[in-house]
């Protein structure tokens, strides 16, 4: 590192500095941002949901019943109807079940929404398991049409004890500028 | 020293001498100030009354954000840069700044950024309209279109922060006359040193957030935006981590001004010197793990409330010794009240009532309470018009002496203190007690029963605003028709700088000075 820089000090420490502040700007743009993900998704602030899970037990705990409510709500500007079929359902941990949302589109264009889930409390986020959802990708809706949106869930039989009921709320966003092709492409919308 | 300044507009676009640069930062820092106290005067002439009288809700937001931009951005930071700029060569015996045409270069590109900024109040949709802090997703989904302007010009003032700092550290670390140890400098040279450091550890980071911005909104990603699998949580996190240090950048310096000034008023050294030196060491350490203390109501497990809300009062530890070491300077010394000294013990009482208010809203359950209200506008401006503001003007009438060869009129002086402190006191005080009421901040309307502190507010404000144009009548009479000064101006003071005749020599320690 040494036979890198000039052999004038000040030149030599400028550089340095030079070099530190550049680290700090990459610091910022590449890595707090998947440092804050990964960290959120460890501790489940925000209560950002996980991926998509895969079963690997079918053991359901009978002895505990867990209530599971659900709030629907539309982002700024977003036109379309959107709610859960029901309100609340009661589950064991470790069973698997199916909730179907529904959400219609009123107007006259075909248009693209995202939903994007929240949990509280956020300690129940990483005791969530969604094996099967809508939000994992995004809704392409003709105008007029309306759909059923299935989501699948399991409650982790680990749930700490002292939580007896899960808020899931899913906010619908309009991205139809951002997919206006219609394409998939995005595989780095997760959730 | 036949070597003499440059003739004309050239001598100011060309310079590569520390004091013209020094100057023209200042000068700058001093017009930016009328600018956005304008801003100011505008935001307060609308809370005079309740309701809508003088300016658009709209207009009202772009005033509070530009004044808050240009007053961080424009005013106070390249003013305490043009006082490293005049002071830290001539502190330590060296002949100029380490790297005199990076140093031209960071000041020219200031007006430019501030000229980008503010021609955006004159664009359509006016200019940007959310808050200093700019937080997503109003400073991107929902923000006016100039704020791609706002964020170039960020761009820039983060560019020159960063050129300025290295110059700094540079100086400091390689340019000290012989003798001259780390532990010998003077304070504000130690204040300036640790505050380098921050500025190039942070401004890189604004850099970072400001450009995820700009990216959010002209090429698709979503770094803030939740529809794209973003969080706007993430703006704020990223933008305190810049922003919490930014505060102690527009601090640190003022402590080193206040330390030089109270000794040479109290005839007696600086008490603590070395405790001085690691109380502004550790307050910049901690200014690094405390970000979280301005976001306790986004929704944060309760380890982290607490975690912050400790750290957040760890800070009036190191904070506390300062404030005790300047007391005890004073303690039994043979004090006098020229205006710096003024200014500088006001500072000492004033920033402590700040420092207390801070350590209120540290408390995160009672923050709950306080957030976002006029009791936060209390505790900045108790910390920055007093902390900043005043150090600066104690600065100016400690050196303009030196700088200009001419005494300034210590009648005037004084009166121009006596009008700041009352204007101070009368706007910024009454702020408390409307906003621990409960009147939000930010709001060009308010409840009636706001009424009687706003008006109070105002008319103190414009109190504040005219001691000010008295100041700047002050140090242009002092340069023109000013008595002479002599080379020390003060009673012993401390320092190389007073050992060099006043006005100072176009070319100062051209020759190492011996430092014993």
């Amino acid at each position: 590192m040494n036979r890198l820089l000039p052999e004038n000090p000040v030149a030599a420490l400028s550089i340095k500095l030079g070099v530190w502040a550049v680290g700090m700007f990459v610091f910022a743009l590449w890595i707090m941002p998947p440092m804050y993900d990964a960290f959120c998704e460890i501790t489940g602030l925000n209560g950002k949901t996980g991926d998509r899970y895969e079963v690997t037990s079918a053991e359901v705990d009978t002895s505990r019943t867990i209530k599971v409510q659900f709030v629907a709500t539309n982002n700024q500007g977003m036109p379309w109807e959107f709610a859960p079929e029901v309100r609340t359902v009661e589950v064991h941990p470790g069973e698997q079940t199916r909730v179907n949302f529904e959400a219609f589109n009123p107007t006259e264009q075909k248009m693209v929404g995202q939903a994007i889930p929240s949990l509280v409390p956020y300690k129940a986020s990483s005791y969530f398991h969604k094996t099967e959802c809508f939000c994992f990708d995004q809704q392409h809706l003709e105008a007029g049409e309306g759909a059923e949106l299935p989501m699948f869930f399991i409650v982790d039989r680990d749930l700490p004890q002292q939580i007896h009921t899960i808020t899931l709320s899913y906010t619908l966003f309009d991205v139809t500028d951002r997919f206006e092709d219609g394409e998939d492409n995005v595989a780095s919308v997760t959730q | 020293m036949a070597h003499g300044p440059a003739k004309g507009i050239t001598r100011w676009l060309y310079t590569t001498n520390h004091k013209d640069i020094g100057s023209m930062y200042l000068w700058f820092s001093f017009a930016m100030f009328f600018l956005g106290g304008i801003f100011a005067l505008v935001i307060r002439a609308e809370l005079f009354q309740p309701g809508l009288q003088i300016v658009e809700p709209n207009f009202f937001n772009q005033m509070t954000t530009m004044h808050g931009l240009i007053m961080v951005f424009g005013a106070v930071m390249p003013a305490f840069v043009g006082l490293a700029n005049w002071m830290i060569p001539m502190m330590v015996g060296a002949p100029d700044m380490a790297l005199p045409r990076m140093n031209n270069w960071s000041f020219w590109i200031l007006p430019f950024a501030f000229m980008m900024l503010v021609s955006t109040l004159f664009m359509e949709g006016g200019a940007p309209n959310f808050g200093w802090t700019f937080y997503a997703p109003l400073s991107t989904t929902y923000a006016p279109p100039s704020v791609t302007f706002f964020i170039f010009a960020v761009h820039i003032m983060g560019a020159s922060s960063i050129m300025g700092a290295i110059n700094i550290i540079a100086t400091i670390l390689n340019m000290r006359a012989p003798g001259m140890t780390l532990m010998k400098m003077p304070l504000f040279v130690w204040t300036w040193l640790i505050t380098a450091y921050l500025l190039i550890a942070v401004m890189p980071v604004l850099a970072g957030v400001v450009t995820m911005m700009l990216m959010d909104i002209h090429f698709g990603t979503s770094f803030f935006d939740a529809a794209g699998g973003g969080d706007p949580v993430l703006f704020q996190h990223v933008f305190w981590f810049f922003g919490h240090p930014e505060v102690y950048i527009m601090i640190l310096p003022a402590f080193g001004i206040v330390s030089a000034i109270i000794p040479t008023f109290a005839r007696k050294p600086l008490f603590g010197y070395s405790s001085m030196v690691y109380a502004t060491a550790s307050i910049a350490f901690l200014s690094f793990i405390v970000w979280a203390h301005h976001m306790f109501t986004v929704g944060m497990p309760i380890a982290g409330e607490l975690f912050f809300m400790y750290a957040t009062m760890l800070i009036a530890v190191p904070t506390g010794v300062k404030v005790f070491n300047w007391v005890a300077t004073m303690f039994r010394g043979a004090m006098t009240f020229e205006t710096p000294m003024l200014f500088a013990v006001a500072f000492v009482i004033l920033f402590t009532i700040g420092g207390f208010s801070g350590l209120m809203l540290a408390i995160a359950p009672a923050d709950f309470q306080y957030h976002d209200t006029y009791f936060v506008v209390a505790h900045f401006h108790y910390v920055l018009v007093p902390g900043a503001i005043f150090s600066i003007t104690a600065a100016v009438y400690y050196w303009l002496p030196k700088w200009c060869g001419h005494m300034y009129n210590e009648t005037m002086g004084k009166a121009h203190f006596w009008l700041a402190f009352i204007g101070l006191n009368l706007t910024f005080f009454p702020m408390h007690f409307a906003g621990l009421a409960g009147m939000p901040r930010r709001i060009p309307d308010y409840h009636m029963m706001f009424a009687d502190w706003n008006m109070l507010s105002s008319m103190g404000a414009f109190l504040f605003g005219g001691a000010q144009v008295l100041f700047l009548y002050i140090v242009v009479s002092t340069i023109l028709k000013g008595k002479k000064a002599t080379a020390e101006v003060w009673e012993n003071p401390e320092g190389l700088e007073w050992t060099v005749p006043s006005p100072a020599p176009y070319h100062t320690f051209s020759t190492p000075p011996e430092v014993k």
